[in-house]
């Protein structure tokens, strides 16, 4: 028996830490902790509803805009302002683009690393790699040369005084990698290429919204971008024209290089469609309004639970069945160890009770993490694009059954297969591909709108505080890259009187909650394989097919009662 | 120094001539706010044999920095860390993890003491357990990474001066590195997040003059933060001429007027947006017709907030009104935090031109 802790769990957002017990070559259970805590709800207080989003958005920088949009969204439903077409389209087009950036930023570069050797890539014989690249795909960039030249500038690195950079005491040679080096090769330089590819795509969301990272273009009721086709400084003909290359440039490359590369890869380890199972419940919120309507019935992402891996239903979500626990974390309530809060009746006493670092190992028979464990009616569920897949799938949407079956046809895996570490991987792929087709509708959808004289974008009549109801609450929800998303934004005599965000991570890497009951990262590392427990690039695989986002998971909550936090303030 | 250096033969092998990487190296100077005669100077720089070792920390941030330095276009980040610096410790992109990832960490700061360069995401808290790596507190790593380090960038509104978690009621007691870690060698290079093409143009100018950048008294460099944003506002001539835009989506805004009324915070704030822009130069915030929030400056999340309430009456304004007098009015206005911050800002302005002068001397 072991004890290990993977501390930075690195390639990921943020601080996470993992401590397994491995026993017989697996991992037999498992503790997910945060190790940062910053308290945006606090900084939240007092500020005017307007401003929100501004602060929010910088929860995280990976999840940019997301909190940006679940934000402004609880503003807007606190004060009661419904935004233009436009405004919808653009909501729209941003959180899409974010979707297909980060997602493929996810497999490239946060990902990929745990399925191919970067080392063994030297050994291809690039005539090979282009022939493969060619047999899968018609990506012009796949001649003998090109892979060459790639491969060389690796040798280069491995030889110039050996400045493998971030390359450097990677698990090269690890007994779990088994893509053939020519795939190695392959995968490598389309690490190299999204590089590329992810700073281009992006531009959409400077072109809506100034910049990326953290876009500058919500405003309470719409949007600060304006659009006049005769306008040099609008959203005119022109940059729309740009979008529309953007987005067509995107979609290239999902078809043509990420698809590819995921089912070459994925078929290389079907094996992992048998572990990293975890909870077997699935949650997702649904978002992505289709029209003016703001009834989740006609969202584009269906909203909906389905529980213990079934398949033939869809179990309504209500939002009050949400309930935290801080039993494991490093909080402390009023009403003791074991209470349950919905997150409007939240509570924030920040108490750490941790080992005094340095540390080597976490008392995790007590309090082990700063993320809190959210439970939906008392069981931990998994949010992310394999929850939304399924709630779609179960929910009998033919796009997404049509996708799903396509793919698991091509990898020979049953729909069982899904529910697994391997799942999580295919099912970010299906999402990215039916979204970039989403994307081009928005955009011309906004084209036409345009066209037909419609260049409204913002909706002014709740701007002024004085048009605000004096005591009001909001819950702003969205589907971000990770998942499901929600702010609860309390509002009263025109400044933020209570604000929380219970987010994708919270749910997949929460701790145990007061029965006990492990949180999906924690649920899906047992029975993981482990060769070599100095080097645990099996756990990595699995926690990383959630694409953990650590600075968004941890928040604070609590209405008007007490805060008992330390702060010692610099003079 | 060698001929057939590999950034060279790296940009010929994707189609650039010797010419052209002279023109990447004079696109850097013009960045940097340089001669054309530098370019043959950085090219050199460039071409040396073993590159510098970095190791890049995050504290508590947002992995905003790292993603808007991986936006960066000239240099990209393939060529920033395969051919220019060797990136040896980045949690968010680095192949290995926990044991591995920290004798990583522990290389580079005892084979490269005091060579290596350090850069810094993210505010410090203080107070146990706010913020671990490694089992170890954000400050205790600080300390250690940072004071070994030949020089240590501070990227980000955070890393800076505290940025957000340092906003009012500042939870955990969060600071800027500079503050946390007094005495080192630093450049801040704040912003929320910080532009990719400043910490390109920063590690460019380290590796070409061996030293960091010549700074303004908030330790940010002249060539990224010497000028207020209302000096080079692509709408500043619609300020002079009393053209505001006065709500949102209104015939103003759409012509792009001036954003002063709808908050702007352009005039108190220092850099370089609208001259490079974001994302390979497709937009910045005035661009997209939402007006400054000034998050290069110290404290401003609470200085600047409410972030749609206009800069405090400004004597002499609208017509004829020249920047210089937007910013006296402004010290006047906001009190003892902003003022300090205000002749500090006056300072820079005086001085900007003459320290940026030295420099090249010096160089």
């Amino acid at each position: 028996m072991t004890r290990i802790a993977i501390d930075p769990l690195t390639r990921i957002e943020g601080h996470l830490r993992i401590e397994a017990q491995v026993d017989g070559g697996h991992v037999t259970e498992a503790w997910s902790s945060s190790t940062m805590f910053r308290g945006m709800e606090l900084v939240m207080r007092g500020r005017d509803p307007r401003d929100a989003w501004l602060f929010a958005q910088r929860i995280c920088g990976v999840c940019t805009t997301v909190h940006a949009l679940a934000s402004v969204r609880s503003a807007e439903d606190a004060i009661g302002v419904q935004i233009p077409d436009n405004a919808r389209l653009m909501r729209n087009i941003i959180a899409g683009t974010q979707w297909v950036q980060d997602h493929v930023i996810h497999f490239y570069h946060l990902h990929a690393l745990d399925w191919v050797d970067v080392m063994a890539a030297l050994r291809a014989d690039p005539a090979a790699t282009s022939r493969i690249a060619q047999s899968i795909s018609p990506w012009p960039k796949s001649s003998t040369t090109y892979f060459k030249g790639v491969q060389d500038r690796l040798r280069h690195l491995s030889q110039s005084g050996a400045q493998l950079g971030l390359f450097q005491n990677g698990y090269w040679g690890h007994p779990a990698y088994h893509l053939p080096p020519e795939v190695d090769l392959l995968a490598v330089a389309h690490y190299l290429e999204a590089l590329e590819w992810q700073r281009d795509v992006i531009k959409v969301q400077a072109m809506l919204g100034a910049k990326n990272p953290h876009p500058q273009t919500y405003l309470l009721g719409g949007m600060s971008v304006p659009v006049d086709p005769a306008s040099q400084v609008s959203l005119n003909d022109e940059r729309l024209a740009e979008q529309l290359r953007l987005l067509q440039e995107a979609k290239t490359f999902v078809d043509q290089v990420y698809i590819p590369d995921l089912l070459a890869i994925g078929a290389a380890y079907k094996e992992w469609a048998n572990y990293g199972a975890g909870t077997g419940n699935y949650l997702c919120y649904g978002d992505f309004p289709v029209s003016g309507s703001t009834d989740p019935k006609t969202f584009w992402v269906p909203r909906g639970i389905v529980e213990g891996r079934d398949l033939s239903r869809v179990v309504p979500f209500d939002e009050r069945k949400i309930g935290e626990f801080i039993t494991h974390s490093w909080y402390t309530y009023d009403a003791g160890e074991g209470a349950q809060k919905h997150p409007s009746d939240g509570e924030t006493t920040p108490h750490y009770t941790g080992p005094k670092p340095p540390y080597d190992m976490l008392e995790t028979n007590g309090k082990y993490s700063w993320v809190k464990a959210p439970r939906y009616d008392g069981k931990a569920m998994e949010v992310g694009p394999l929850a939304r897949l399924l709630v779609a799938y179960a929910s009998g949407r033919g796009d997404v059954r049509k996708s799903v079956d396509a793919t698991l046809h091509a990898l020979n895996l049953p729909p069982s297969a899904l529910f697994s570490t391997l799942g999580r991987v295919v099912a970010r792929g299906i999402e990215t591909q039916l979204m970039v087709d989403k994307l081009l509708e928005w955009h011309y959808e906004l084209v036409d709108n345009i066209g037909r004289g419609n260049l409204s974008v913002h909706d002014g009549t709740r701007w002024d505080p004085s048009t605000w109801p004096a005591d009001s609450e909001g819950w702003g929800p969205h589907e971000g890259p990770r998942g499901s998303l929600g702010h609860w934004m309390h509002v009263k005599d025109g400044a933020v009187a209570n604000y929380q965000a219970v987010v994708p991570t919270t749910w997949n890497a929460s701790p145990r909650d007061a029965k006990g009951i492990p949180g999906p990262y924690e649920a899906s590392l047992v029975g993981t394989p482990v060769a070599d427990p100095e080097r645990p690039l099996e756990i990595l695989r699995t926690v990383h097919s959630f694409d953990p986002c650590m600075a968004c998971a941890v928040h604070v909550t609590g209405p008007d009662r007490k805060l008992v936090v330390r702060v010692d303030v610099p003079v | 120094m060698r001929d057939d250096s590999w950034l060279l033969t790296s940009l010929e092998r994707r189609g650039a001539s010797r010419k052209a990487f002279l023109g990447f190296c004079g696109a850097m100077a013009a960045t940097l706010a340089l001669p054309g005669s530098y370019a043959p100077a950085i090219a050199e720089a460039l071409r040396a044999v073993r590159r510098p070792s970095v190791v890049w920390l995050e504290f508590s941030g947002c992995t905003g920095c790292t993603e808007s330095t991986l936006r960066t276009e000239n240099p990209g980040f393939a060529e920033l860390v395969l051919d220019m610096i060797s990136l040896d410790y980045h949690e968010t992109l680095m192949a290995p993890s926990g044991k591995a990832a920290e004798r990583s960490l522990r290389d580079v700061v005892g084979d490269e003491k005091g060579k290596y360069i350090a850069v810094v995401e993210g505010a410090i808290p203080t107070g146990d357990g706010y913020c671990t790596v490694g089992g170890r507190n954000a400050l205790d790593i600080a300390r250690e990474v940072c004071g070994n380090a030949a020089a240590t960038i501070a990227v980000g509104a955070c890393a800076s001066y505290g940025g957000w978690p340092a906003a009012r009621p500042n939870p955990t007691g969060a600071m800027g590195l500079g503050q946390a870690v007094p005495g080192i060698p630093i450049v801040n290079l704040p912003g929320c997040p910080v532009n990719g093409a400043n910490v390109a143009a920063t590690f460019v100018h380290y590796l070409t003059f061996g030293r960091l950048p010549e700074t303004d008294q908030l330790g940010r460099p002249l060539f990224a933060y010497g000028q207020l944003i209302h000096d080079s506002c692509e709408r500043r001539a619609h300020y002079d001429a009393g053209e505001f835009a006065e709500t949102w989506d209104d015939e103003a805004h759409r012509k792009g007027w001036c954003l002063y009324k709808l908050g702007c915070k352009g005039p108190t704030t220092h850099h370089n947006c609208p001259i490079v822009r974001w994302n390979g130069g497709t937009s910045w915030p005035v661009g997209a017709g939402h007006g400054c929030i000034g998050c290069s400056e110290p404290q401003f999340w609470d200085a600047n907030s409410p972030f749609y309430d206009r800069l405090p009456n400004v004597p002499g304004f609208g017509l004829q009104t020249t920047a210089e007098e937007v910013g006296a009015g402004i010290v006047i206005g906001t009190g003892a935090a902003f003022a300090l911050h205000g002749v500090a800002a006056a300072v820079v302005e005086r001085f900007a031109p003459l320290q940026h002068g030295e420099e090249e001397k010096k160089a």
